[in-house]
Parts: C-alpha cells; structure tokens; sequence
C-alpha cells in the first residue's frame, strides 16, 4: 500500500520507478486492510502524527478523483463522516474525554468530532435498528472509507500507466550500497541498480533496514477480520469495527493481538467480534458469514510513522505506517514530492525513527 | 460441556462409514458428522430409501451395494449426527460445527475427512444459465428424488459417470437428444498401456464396454471432436451452440445440458488445515499427501476415500478401514503388529481397486479448453468474473491467485474458490508462461461453510480475549 | 426441467414455494424440488441480479441459496423437505432488516 502510493506519486513527474514486490503468500498488511480514511482519535499523545492524518484526509478527494480519473478503477470513496459506538454509559464517557484531549493537543485546528448521545445517533441513521445497550456514538466530520484493494488496484495500474515497472515474485532479499553511490537490490536471482530506494516493505523492513542503516523497530500485531455475504445497505455510515462495503458486504474487525508471526484466525475472535457486532446491529444475527481472515499490522513503539533517510547511506529511505489507507494520499502526493526532493520537509521530522533510540534522550 | 471422542469422522460417504464401522469394531470413540440428511455421500446417495425402489434397480447393484453398508453403519456403535455442516477445525483438535442453526465445538483427538470429491469446474459461455447442471447433479437428483428429465436432454462431457448416467437415465425412459463426447479421439489407443495393468477389473471394464454398447444400440447420436460449445439463453438456456469437427455450427433447442469433466478429490478442508498437497498431472489437480495409513501432514488428520485420490465407492471402503486402524494405532489401542495384521489383506485389495485407475486417466483426460476458457466465459461464478477480467488483472506486475482474489475479487464468494480455484490458476499459468503447479492456490480460511453471526456469537469462547 | 418417475401418492409432502404449494416426497431435497418447477431458479445474483439454479446438488457451488423455513442463503440441496416448509427464492443482495 504504502509503496505503490509512494511510487505512483513519484512517477507522476516523469521519474521512472521501479516496484519489487514479494511472493503472493507473502505477509501483505494491506490485504488486512479495513478500508477506513480516518481521523478521528489518531495519534493520541502525537499531535504531528494528527495533523498528518487531517492532512491526508483532506487531500483524499483529490486523489481518489484523480486515481479514477487516470485507471478507471472506481474506488467506491465515500466522506460523510465515521462512528465509533459506544456500548453503555462509562464508554461513550470515556470516549467522549479522550477525545476532548486529543483535540487539545492540536488547539489551532477546529474539532473535527462531536459526541453523539442514542438520540442523535438515531436520528442520524434512520432506519438502522441499533442495539438495546449501543449509548452513543463518537461522529467525526472528516472521516471516510474506501475499497482497499480496489485503491491498491488502481494505484498500481496508476503507477505502470506512468511508465513505471511492477515486478512481482521479487522479494528483496539484499541491498547492498555501492562505492560509487547508489545500492544494487537483490531479488531471486535478479539484480536491480538505482541511485535512490525506499524500503516500504512492511515487517519485511526490519531485515532490509539495517544493511542501509535504517534500523527501525518494528513488531507485528495481528488484527483479524471478517466479512459477510452481500447484504441491502443497511449501515451508510463506516464506523471503527463495522462497515458496509459498496458492495454490500459488511466488514467487521478487528483483533489486536501480539502473538508474533502467526497470521492464523481463531474462532475464539470470531466469536468475539460477532458479540461485538451484534451489539451495535442486532440484525447482523442473520447474515452469514463468507471469509475471516487475518494480517500483520506493521507497529512501530509508538504506533505512529516513520520516514526517513539513511544518514550513513543518503539515498536509500524508508517508509513505514499502519495506516496506509488514510495516509495514501498523503504518500502518494507530499511525500512522494519530498522523496523525488531527497529532502523531507521540517513539519515531518518527528517521523524520524531516531525518536525511538532510547540513547539520544537526553 | 464439549463432547470428546477418540476419532471424528466429517462425512457418511463409503468411506466414512467403512471407518466408522472399524474404528468402532476397534473399541474407538467415534463421531461421525455429515452436512447431508442421510448417510451415503455422493455415490450412494439416499440408498436406505431407494435401494428397494425401481428407482433402485435401475441404478444398479453397485449402488444398491452401499445399503448393507449403510445399515452396518447405523449398528456399528458410532455416533451419527446428520445436517451438520464442519465450518472449522482448530488444532486439539477441535471441530467447529453447526445443526439447525446451533454450533457447538466438538474434541477429538483424531480427525478423518472422508469429504470425497466433487465434479471438475468445466467452464464454458453460458454455464450459469438455470438450466445446466453438472452430471453429477443430475444423477443426485436421480437418486434423491426419483427424478429425471422431462425433455431429451443434452450431454457434453466425458468419463466414466457420463456413461452410467446416460445408461440409467434411458434405463428410466428418459431421452438423449445427443451427446457431444468431448474425450480426445482414441481413447481405447491410450489407455492400451494400462490396459495389462488393469486387468484384474476386467469386469469393470465389461461393463464400461457394455455401457457404451447400450448407447450405440440406443442410437444416441454421438457427437465426437467438437470444437466448442455454448449455452445460450435469456434467463434460462435455450439453446445449445456447437461447432461439430468439421466446422460447422449447430444450435439447437435445448432446456438441459448436462456437463462433465471428471472428478476431483475435494481438498477445501485439508487446504484450509496448511496439509501439504501433490500436484496429480494426469488428473490436473491438486491431492493431499497421506501416508500408509491415511495420515496427512497434519498430526492426527487423516483422509479417506475419494478425498485423497479418484479410487471410486469399493477403494474408499479400503481407505476408510485402513484409515480407522491407522487411528487405532496412533491412539495405542492396537500395536503396530497388529496393525499391520489388519491392514494386510487391505492393502492388497486397495491396489486390486485402483488398477484401473491409470487406465480410465488415460482414456478420459480433463478436456484442455476448460483450462483457458473465452474472455467472455464466467469463471468466478460466485463474483460473476470472466475469463477476460482475470487475464487483465494478471497483466499488471506478476500477481498469484491470492493477489488476483484482492485484485478482483474472484473466489471471494460463498463458494471460497471450489468452483474458480483450478481455472484461475490455469489462466495464471498460461499468462505467466509457467507450469500450473507453478502458480499456486488460494488460501483457503474459514468458515468452511457460511454460518450466520448469530450461530458463532452465541459459541461459549473468546470472551477472554482483549 | 425435471419430473418424477413415481408418484408419493399418500406420502406427499407440502410445502409453499414464493407462497406457490408444491408437493414432494419424503427424503427429496428443496433443490430436487425447484428443479420441477416451471423455473428452476431459486434466487438471482447478489452481484449483477442473474437467475441461478441447483448446478451441483452438492453442496460445492452455492446456486441453490433460497431462504428456508426464514433462514436465508441456505443451500437447498442439502436439505431435506419437511411438510409444512416456507421456502423464499432470494433477489439478489438480500435484506437483513426486514
């Protein structure tokens, strides 16, 4: 996701790019990815990581449009805000103090979220029967979704129609810098020179990074999800655990889980996450089940993204988040700029990954 | 309280019921659960009903054969539990299951999957039309029904279940407007190097001969070397398109078509398991590696029957039983001489079973155009995806078939793959220039059968998770 | 498309198609009975609204999905007739609120 975003926004100025992409079977975040544009709650305790993700959505329409527009892939974007339930009194109480900090923590930007109680809740879904103990709702102005893999889709196509290269089956396994500058990349039996790369490849990073000096830490987090036969639009707005598909389908996730490397399911979630459904739309008892499946979230310590450059080896960067849905307009238009710059502008420097070596505090 | 057993069989076909009947006989704790409403799997179909029937003479001793098996199973001491669907299975092993809208987890330390085979997906234009059906679904219809069809039907297809169907069906009174025998030409000429080997099925091959005898004295007209044909209609099929060997095309009218392209092992729950498979190239498809004892690569899974490989209803038998006492052995309820004991004269007659087989595989290899159907042919019939789509989306970058279902979304649909799976791949293949097995397969996850929200929400786990 | 070799005579069962009654023996599945029906089709696509009928009777292409006895998108060749049964053919994406 965050690659393609990267290299479809690169290739847009002529600059010619090439994508190695891994295995089919490989671990691929983005399959797992829930399809959310979202605001709302993101980077509590991180305000730059907030104002990115304001960013990024504002940049959204564009972008979709412009994606559509070029590939003729439709992405099914929709921006008429996002829920987050609450299920009794103390959640939609404590939802509703989290993110009145959250706000403060970025006091020149006019909230962009609002409390709602189970009446106004209602009155903003007519017609949707919630369930007896669903209190309220969190409603954020700038939140949206989209098809994930329809947006993977296009910008792939995107980035070849430019006149990029996709290749995949090449997992990278080496990258070694050369005297003259510049790095040979090694995949399969294939090799690959440029003067510049961007490792965006998820979990596989923290084996790329390190032979760059790009040594960031990472841990995988399983989340697990599931989707649901097509179904008459029953829910219009996405909400953080549950939404409806353009094409009918109801997506309803996800775990969080640290249990390593294992992308298998459990029924145990499975069971869990239709408790939880079922709270909110009581009706979803009837629908049936099609697939549940899981990935690996890509978490660094503090959950937020990291971009940046080698020091010991200028030219070769990385780039690494768990929202690469909501931040791809944000990868695919300012920074894909920075990048094809070789210079990351000021207001990103918190992404450095240095903020993590626990060393350099003072 | 979950219930526990030594052993779990998932399905009531010959081989289910064969192991069922040994395990039980070995002092086993047996479950034996079956999603259809009686026991039989798909060859014996409905037999305690219809064996008695004329409906039953006319199918034949070889069906007629399954109810002293059936009733054998139903004494054997094993529980039965009919109209329950398996939708998971986790490692303990745990089998996840659901009746009448209720799902409940089952302990067992042994699972056997005797869940047979399933007619290979034979694409063509037209194929979704109401109207055609596989032959398979038409001699189940058969069986469970009393059922046949009212107009002369269309056949197109070869095999030996082509044959037998056609067979019974005029046996009934029905009607064969024709038959377009999609077998390569020769068929006696390529299965003659098998033929010493086969042998000892000299009476198989009677009355396979005798079969064919029937339709020729029958005069059902024969249509050999077709080019292509199609399935046309608004709604519903009407007409059947064919280009015959010499180039011509014919459309006629035509209300049924009944398709084959042989049988494959059903290998949607050993893929869900991560079992390890072999690639048969005879057979194009995909069957999961056992050891002697029915064992796959999954500790305490085991296959049975067509499962693991075409053998037909008296080699599953064989399996099954061997099966059973694989588990036996493992559970330490027999020791491994004793074991051996008993599975000796099995062994012996598993191979008298299976001597046909490269014969028949020789003669009625899967028809090649169903593996790179026409841009226009529906190959994801869940998604309602073509040939065309899956061929654009494989253009950009190198994708597999899991990258190809987030691409298009094809095997998304209730039938998680069973009907795309093996045409996607072969579209795959040919547009990556590279050997099908080459290429992959879908992941298979769960649910193996949908189950609705309210059935797993109400499932008395998970409340300890964060 | 299909009919019957034997009558049930006296042990017909009924059972209401789209509110139609229909016969059937004991032991047949509701797939075996659509398929003598004047159409064969029990639902229309979720995705692009086409008629599908039984295919496999089996179990393993998901065409036969028809609501019965209330419960949706059950596969008809699985299960047996039961006197008195509803069965609903389905249109497309089917809804969950009514």
């Amino acid at each position: 996701m965050i690659g393609a975003a990267i290299a479809y926004g690169l290739s847009g100025n002529g600059a010619r790019v090439l994508v190695l992409d891994g295995g089919d079977t490989d671990f691929r975040a983005a399959k797992a990815n829930f399809g959310l544009v979202w605001v709302q709650g993101k980077g509590c305790g991180n305000p730059a990581y907030q104002r990115l993700s304001h960013e990024a959505a504002g940049l959204w329409p564009a972008f979709a449009d412009q994606l559509t527009d070029e590939t003729g892939i439709r992405l099914d974007y929709e921006s008429k805000g996002g829920l987050n339930f609450c299920v009794g009194a103390s959640e939609l109480e404590a939802r509703g103090a989290r993110l009145t900090q959250w706000h403060r923590e970025v006091p020149d930007l006019a909230p962009c979220t609002r409390m709602l109680d189970r009446g106004e809740l209602e009155a903003l879904l007519p017609g949707v029967r919630l369930g007896d103990n669903v209190s309220g709702a969190s409603f954020g102005a700038t939140d949206g979704h989209v098809n994930p893999l329809r947006l993977l889709a296009a910008m792939q196509k995107g980035l070849v129609q430019r006149g990029s290269v996709l290749l995949g089956n090449q997992p990278v396994d080496r990258i070694v810098p050369l005297s003259q500058g510049g790095f040979s990349v090694h995949a399969r039996e294939q090799r690959y020179d440029a003067a510049q790369i961007i490792i965006a490849a998820g979990l596989g990073s923290s084996a790329l990074g390190p032979m760059v000096g790009l040594d960031v830490p990472l841990r995988p987090q399983r989340g697990q999800l599931m989707v649901t036969e097509r179904l008459a639009p029953l829910l219009p707005l996405p909400a953080s655990g549950i939404r409806q598909t353009d094409e009918g389908t109801v997506m309803i996730g996800l775990t969080q889980e640290d249990v390593g490397f294992d992308i298998s399911t459990t029924s145990a979630a499975a069971a869990q996450m239709s408790r939880h459904a079922l709270q909110v739309l009581p009706d979803l008892a009837r629908a049936r089940l099609i697939r549940q499946w899981s990935c690996l979230r890509i978490m660094t310590p503090d959950g937020c993204p990291v971009y940046a450059e080698s020091a010991d080896y200028p030219g070769a960067w990385v780039a690494l988040c768990h929202s690469g849905v909501t931040l791809a307009s944000f990868h695919a238009g300012p920074l894909a700029d920075c990048l094809r710059n070789a210079r990351l502008d000021s207001r990103l420097n918190f992404f450095h990954h240095e903020r993590f070596d626990v060393s350099s505090i003072d | 309280m979950t219930r526990k057993y030594d052993l779990t069989i998932i399905g009531s076909g010959p081989a289910g019921m064969s192991a069922a009947i040994r395990a039980s006989g070995l002092g086993l704790n047996v479950l034996v659960v079956d999603e259809q409403p009686a026991p039989g799997g798909q060859i014996w179909r409905a037999v305690e009903a219809v064996a008695d029937t004329r409906t039953g003479e006319l199918l034949g001793d070889e069906y007629r054969a399954g109810q002293d098996v059936a009733q054998a199973f139903r004494h054997c001491g094993a529980e039965y539990q009919p109209n329950t669907q398996v939708w998971q299975l986790e490692p303990g092993w745990h089998i996840y299951m659901s009746q009448a809208q209720k799902a409940e987890i089952v302990q067992a330390d042994n699972v056997l999957l005797a869940t047979g085979a399933q007619e290979r997906p034979a694409p063509f234009p037209g194929w979704t039309l109401p109207g055609v059906m596989t032959v398979g679904a038409a001699q189940i219809t058969l069986k469970v029904s009393h059922q046949i069809p009212t107009e002369p039907v269309w056949i197109a297809g070869s095999g030996p279940l082509v044959l037998l169907y056609m067979t019974q069906l005029l046996k009934a009174g029905g009607k064969i407007a024709g038959w377009l025998d999609t077998a390569p030409a020769n068929s006696w000429r390529r299965g003659m190097p098998h033929f010493l080997a086969a042998m000892g099925s000299w009476r198989d091959m009677r009355k396979g001969y005798q079969w064919i005898k029937g339709l020729q004295a029958a005069n059902v007209p024969i249509h050999r070397g077709v080019r292509q044909f199609s399935a046309e209609g608004e709604g519903r099929m009407t007409h059947l398109v064919y280009e015959s060997s010499d180039g011509a095309s014919h459309r006629v009218p035509a209300r049924l078509l009944l398709v084959h392209e042989g049988v494959v092992p059903s290998i949607h729950m050993t893929r869900s398991l991560d079992c390890t498979h072999t690639w048969l190239p005879d057979q194009a498809c995909l069957a999961p590696n056992v050891d002697s004892w029915g064992q796959t690569s999954q500790a305490g899974v085991f296959a049975a029957g067509d499962a693991t490989g075409i053998g037909g209803a008296r080699a599953a038998l064989v399996r099954g039983e061997i099966a059973a006492i694989g588990v036996a052995l493992r559970l330490g309820k027999i020791n491994e001489q004793e074991a051996d004991r008993l599975a000796l004269p099995l062994r012996g007659k598993l191979a008298k079973e299976l001597a046909i087989r490269p014969m028949l595989d020789a003669m009625y290899p899967p028809d090649q155009r169903v593996f790179q159907p026409s841009d226009d042919t529906i190959v994801c019939r869940c998604e309602e995806l073509t040939a065309g789509d899956i061929r654009a989306a494989a253009k950009v970058g190198k994708p597999g078939p899991n990258q190809i279902k987030s691409l298009t979304r094809a095997g998304m649909g209730p039938c998680q793959g069973r009907q795309c799976g093996y045409t996607i791949a072969h579209i795959l293949a040919a547009e990556q220039k590279c050997d099908v097995r080459e290429v992959g397969f879908y992941r298979i996850r769960p649910p193996l059968k949908p189950l609705t929200l309210g059935e797993l929400a109400s499932l008395d786990i998970g409340d300890d998770l964060p | 498309m299909f009919h019957q070799l034997t009558d049930s005579g006296a042990q017909a069962l009924t059972l209401t198609i789209d509110g139609e009654r229909v016969t059937a023996s004991p032991g047949e599945t509701v797939a075996s009975v659509l398929l003598r029906q004047e159409s064969p089709v029990a639902r229309s696509t979720p995705v692009h609204g086409n008629p599908r009928a039984p295919y496999c009777m089996m179990g393993v292409c998901f065409d036969c999905l028809a609501t019965v006895d209330g419960v949706a998108s059950t596969q008809t060749c699985l299960v047996a007739v039961r006197d008195g049964m509803t069965v609903e053919r389905q249109h497309g994406k089917r809804s969950i609120t009514a």
